[in-house]
């Protein structure tokens, strides 16, 4: 440390003052860096402006809130910055293309978007749905367990803050190869076997033991997660509308309830907010919580019950930032000033710095603000609960943030200025990559290919990881991630939420990095299409939509100029779906020794099923049925799983036709409606070999299929035709007798029967020319699609 | 007594997590439940007001030592006396999943000779270990003595899912025979796993989902009014709850956890 910039005073605890005021630009930036704030020569100067019209020095608790609530993590600078971009200057990407999707498309049954921890969408007239989907992937790159489980326990505390229920969970993990040679693992990187364990067992752990049902997700693997570990947690929630109560004013009291504060999770947010390094595990190793989900389930408890009895006035998680974050947020949006006594806080253990108490990321904490009247019955209610509850301050009128530790006044910022960061400006390029359209014969044999894919990391089934997650604890979930006796991969999951009501909510997510490396805007084009799809495909509608990045450093015109490309198309086709964003979270900076991850969009869908009794499922039901193909199949295999099998990425990345996946959509539901659905998948990974496969042994029956029927543009070979990823495509059961009522009702929707369910379980697909290109007993697929993940 | 004055209280502390759908599987069939915190309960002193007691599924205090061990212990020191009047009275109590645990840890269950100080059975870590989510199914071998299925035709063979990581059923080694012989001499065996053909798992991965000795999945204890089991039959009450259901045309209303509640009310019903 350069002492002369650091004076400590005379307090008999550690606090030190900064001489900010003096300090040369370089030792702005050493202060940023020996304390850990994150913060660049720009912000500093901000901060350095700040104090000089204040006429003092700042303390360590003021520069540490700063640098908490100023990170990326926090604040979401790129995303709210200015990117100039090719001749275009983007005045924040949230701004021009997610949230203007969800304002143009203003639909009514969004109740509350973008404004808290959650998006919160109507269920019914007295009912809402709050969805919230996290990324955890730093955490879980140092410490795979706790990474993950405290990833859980923060999307559910988001849940919480505002003032739902969590019904449910959900998780979508990437990973580097289970088999990744050793010897090619960077110094610092963990390997990834090591890593899916940890990330499995601690999802698990957090869900099972809450008692929140895990009921969709997915895993995916590609060597830039060796590095970069991908962790996705979500959570919905279910809450009486007329019970969300946001109106804190002056005067009422902050309380802090939950678990006690300690070191884990120091600096989490500015650890989130750069990229991983070979010292990362020694060095940020402190910013990983540590979690104990009874305790966040006793003050669930507590929660729930002060929400119906309206005791509290305003509530929000302790997550990101910890205290700073909390507070300074709720003062903000209720244009309240804080006093907050740091003394009262609850610590594991002395000996912490006031700056180190406020900033702790520990667990399991929420911050309630309280009317003085009914403060002592809420704190009655975290009693009879076994919750520590503490009364550490109040709102008040003045706009201005007062911490006070041990008598000391150790802090005071005025709350506007803490929420206005310099505004980050950042170039951006797209620079489409060079690539090639692969040229190779057919293969003589396709059976062996399919079984390949079926047994293939990306397709190969989730059984002995799902099995491992809770899916049907609270006695709500209708359609389960693994269906029937095989566990077959249904396309979403239905909940049916209301004791006395049959109306169901699915929930689904769709992601494709693959295609992220051909062109992101296509990616993130096929990752809404795939996310709405599998939700149409058990007859959802109604569609809301989550988005959220893992990126690299935005700090990279390239890596910012392929985020500009993904936004551009999540704009274009939410709006042309007409399925607004009601939530979101990026993450960026995931680089590490090993390499900035492959951008990865995942979208996340949220619809409703009026009646969980016209719910679909994937497998096929009886002999005899009718099989269709809805939509168009293209020669779309850039980034297919059935190119990587080859050895290939391609070119020809799947494109989203949103005039006709539109009305596909539209014709899909309404022939589930009409009861002419007795089964349906959509078509995504390993294209319609694949479809077909997990249809078939997912019911037990055989399927016959003909390529010659399937409607396709410019496709002139088997494979292609077999395992070609075009989007918006379904295979469809149609029963018996059906058929014409079903055709008329697709329309001009292209649509083709292509073949018929039969008792013989084999899957016996007919080729261009005739010939039986696919034939495999319905066993053996199923056997091969369990081989990948049988043991771990 | 009447169905509808049957209060059934569900007693939970920190970690319990499945009394809400036990609750919601009670009031369908028409008795009141209540969803009581057992520091309430302790307070009040009013377990004594109820005519039945669920232990719930969950992670009670964490399931940390053993599965159930902590709440079991901080039972028998707090509400030791009502308990032990409870059973005396032959009111029922049932434990599900983690309420399994608590009552073979407590010493409820198998309680040949009564409540015993030290728990005479296990249910130890999963074989193979780690938690497990699956749909199973059960044969019911009591003869009629067990309060909570004797309505059920012995033999039958149910379905209902499991949850857990540890719930492999063991007595200790050198009584197992001995033991065994007793559950079968007083009637205390209540549901083997099974395949769906009825024929016994044999400890076969995944017909029995943990390596329970001889296949246990829930027993009771000599008189038939403690009644233990992991699997969840709240999570089998409904039709719509069942893996497959959209497979099946016409399904009955309840799923077969239902046949448990029902039993165990019948029996209020005649008895008090």
């Amino acid at each position: 440390m350069i002492s002369s910039l650091y004076i400590r005073r005379d307090t008999p605890f550690l606090l030190y003052e900064i001489n900010l005021l003096e300090a040369s630009d370089q030792q702005l930036l050493d202060v940023s860096q020996e304390l850990g704030l994150g913060l660049n020569l720009q912000e500093m100067k901000a901060l350095q402006q700040y104090f000089r019209r204040k006429g003092r020095n700042p303390t360590d608790v003021e520069l540490q809130t700063f640098g908490q609530t100023w990170s990326e993590h926090c604040f979401h600078k790129t995303f709210k910055g200015v990117i100039k971009f090719n001749s275009k200057e983007i005045d924040s990407l949230f701004k021009t293309y997610i949230m203007k999707a969800t304002r143009e498309i203003n639909a009514k049954w969004c109740f509350s978007v973008f404004e808290d921890n959650a998006g919160i969408i109507r269920f019914n007239k007295d009912w809402g749905i709050a969805v919230k989907v996290e990324t955890h992937n730093h955490p879980s790159a140092i410490e795979p367990f706790g990474g993950a489980a405290t990833g859980v326990g923060g999307v559910i505390r988001d849940i919480l803050g505002v003032w739902a229920d969590p019904i449910a969970c959900t998780d979508v993990l990437g990973f580097g190869p289970l088999d990744y040679p050793y010897e090619r693992l960077p110094a610092g990187v963990k390997h990834p076997k090591y890593i899916f364990m940890g990330v499995v067992a601690g999802i698990g752990h957090y869900g099972n033991n809450m008692g929140i049902p895990t009921v969709n997700g997915a895993i995916y693997f590609d060597e830039s997660y060796v590095g970069n570990v991908v962790v996705y947690c979500g959570c919905v929630g279910l809450l009486p509308l007329k019970k969300f109560k946001r109106n804190a004013k002056p005067g009422d009291t902050i309380v802090l309830a939950g678990g006690k504060t300690g070191r884990d999770g120091i600096h989490g947010v500015t650890f989130a907010s750069a990229e991983l390094t070979e010292k990362s595990e020694e060095v940020s190793r402190p910013a990983v919580q540590i979690a104990n989900p009874i305790e966040e389930e006793k003050l669930k408890r507590a929660i729930i019950t002060i929400r119906d009895l309206e005791l509290a006035s305003a509530i929000t998680d302790l997550g990101g930032g910890g205290l700073s974050s909390a507070v300074g947020e709720t003062a903000k949006r209720f244009n309240c000033g804080a006093v907050v006594y740091l003394e009262k806080v609850p610590l594991k253990y002395p000996g912490l710095a006031p700056w180190e108490i406020y900033i702790s990321e520990s667990q399991e904490r929420m911050l309630l603000a309280v009317p003085p009247e009914n403060l002592s019955r809420v704190l009655e209610i975290f009693q009879s609960e076994d919750v520590e509850a503490t009364a550490i301050g109040k709102y008040t009128g003045d706009g201005v943030l007062r911490i006070f530790y041990m008598g000391e006044k150790v802090a005071e910022i005025d709350i506007p200025f803490l929420f206005e960061p310099p505004r980050v400006m950042r170039a951006a390029e797209y620079v489409p990559p060079q690539l090639e359209e692969p040229k190779f014969p057919e293969p003589e044999n396709l059976t062996d290919a399919l079984l390949q894919l079926l047994g293939s990391p990306n397709i190969a089934s989730r059984e002995n990881v799902v099995r491992t997650y809770d899916h049907e604890v609270k006695g709500n979930t209708v359609l389960k991630p693994l269906h029937g006796e095989v566990g077959g991969p249904n396309d979403a999951a239905v909940l049916k939420p209301l004791k006395d009501s049959w109306r169901g909510l699915a929930i689904s997510c769709g992601m494709n990095p693959r295609y992220g490396r051909i062109d992101p805007y296509w990616m993130a084009a096929s990752a809404i299409d795939e996310a709405i799809r599998n939700n149409v495909a058990v007859g959802g509608r109604r569609i809301a939509l989550l988005d959220n990045f893992t990126w690299g450093n935005p700090e990279k015109p390239d890596r910012l100029g392929s985020l500009v490309r993904a936004c551009e198309a999540c704009y274009r086709f939410a709006k042309a779906f007409k399925t607004p964003f009601i939530s979101g979270k990026d993450s960026l900076y995931n680089e590490s020794p090993a390499g900035p991850v492959t951008p990865t969009l995942l979208i996340t869908a949220v619809g409703v099923v009026p009646d969980v009794r016209i719910t679909v499922s994937l497998d096929v039901k009886a002999p005899g049925d009718s099989i269709y193909l809805v939509g168009k199949t293209y020669h779309e295999l850039g980034g297919s799983e059935y190119y990587g099998l080859m050895g290939f990425l391609g070119k020809t990345v799947p494109k989203v036709r949103p005039t006709q996946a539109r009305k596909t959509f539209k014709a899909i539901i309404r022939a589930i409606d009409l009861g002419l659905v007795n089964a349906c998948h959509d078509l995504s990974e390993g294209g319609l070999a694949v479809t077909a496969a997990e249809m078939a042994f997912s019911g037990g029956y055989g399927l016959e299929l003909d390529l010659r029927l399937v409607p396709a543009k410019g496709v002139w070979r088997n494979d292609f035709l077999l395992f070609s990823e075009s989007n918006s495509r379904f295979l469809v059961e149609v029963p018996s007798g059906c058929e014409k009522d079903f055709e008329a009702v697709m329309g001009d929707v292209v649509h083709a029967r292509i073949g018929k369910v039969t008792k013989d379980a084999r899957l016996c697909i007919y080729g261009l020319d005739g010939d039986v290109v696919v034939d495999a007993a319905v066993n053996e697929l199923l056997k091969a699609w369990k081989s990948f993940l049988g043991e771990w | 007594m009447k169905r509808e004055e049957i209060r059934v209280c569900i007693l939970r502390v920190g970690g319990t997590n499945c009394d809400a759908e036990t609750q919601t599987a009670f009031e369908a069939l028409g008795v009141q439940a209540e969803i009581l915190h057992a520091n309430e309960v302790v307070k009040r002193r009013n377990l004594m007001e109820y005519d039945a007691l669920v232990f719930p599924g969950g992670f009670s205090f964490g399931d940390y030592v053993r599965a159930g061990a902590i709440w079991a212990k901080w039972l028998i020191a707090k509400l030791g006396k009502e308990l032990k009047a409870f059973v005396d009275e032959g009111r029922p109590i049932l434990g599900i999943c983690n309420g399994f645990q608590v009552l073979v840890e407590a010493g409820l269950l198998p309680a040949f000779e009564g409540i015993s100080t030290y728990p005479e059975a296990a249910l130890a870590t999963n074989h193979p270990p780690g938690y497990n989510c699956r749909w199973v199914y059960l044969k019911h071998e009591n003869h009629g003595k067990c309060a909570f299925t004797f309505k059920i035709p012995r033999e039958k063979v149910l379905r209902m899912p499991v949850a857990h990581a540890e719930g492999r059923f063991l007595f200790p080694k050198e009584k197992e025979k001995q033991f065994l012989r007793r559950l079968y001499e007083n009637d205390q065996l209540v549901f083997r796993y099974c395949d769906k053909n009825g024929n016994y798992a044999n400890g076969v991965y995944p017909i029995n989902p943990n390596g329970s000795f001889h296949d246990i999945a829930g027993i009771c204890n000599p008189e038939g009014t403690v009644f233990g089991l992991m699997p969840h039959p709240e999570r089998a009450f409904y039709w719509w709850q069942q893996p497959d259901w959209t497979r099946q045309t016409l399904m009955p209303f309840y799923g077969d956890g239902n046949l448990i509640f029902e039993s165990m009310i019948e029996y209020l019903e005649k008895k008090f």
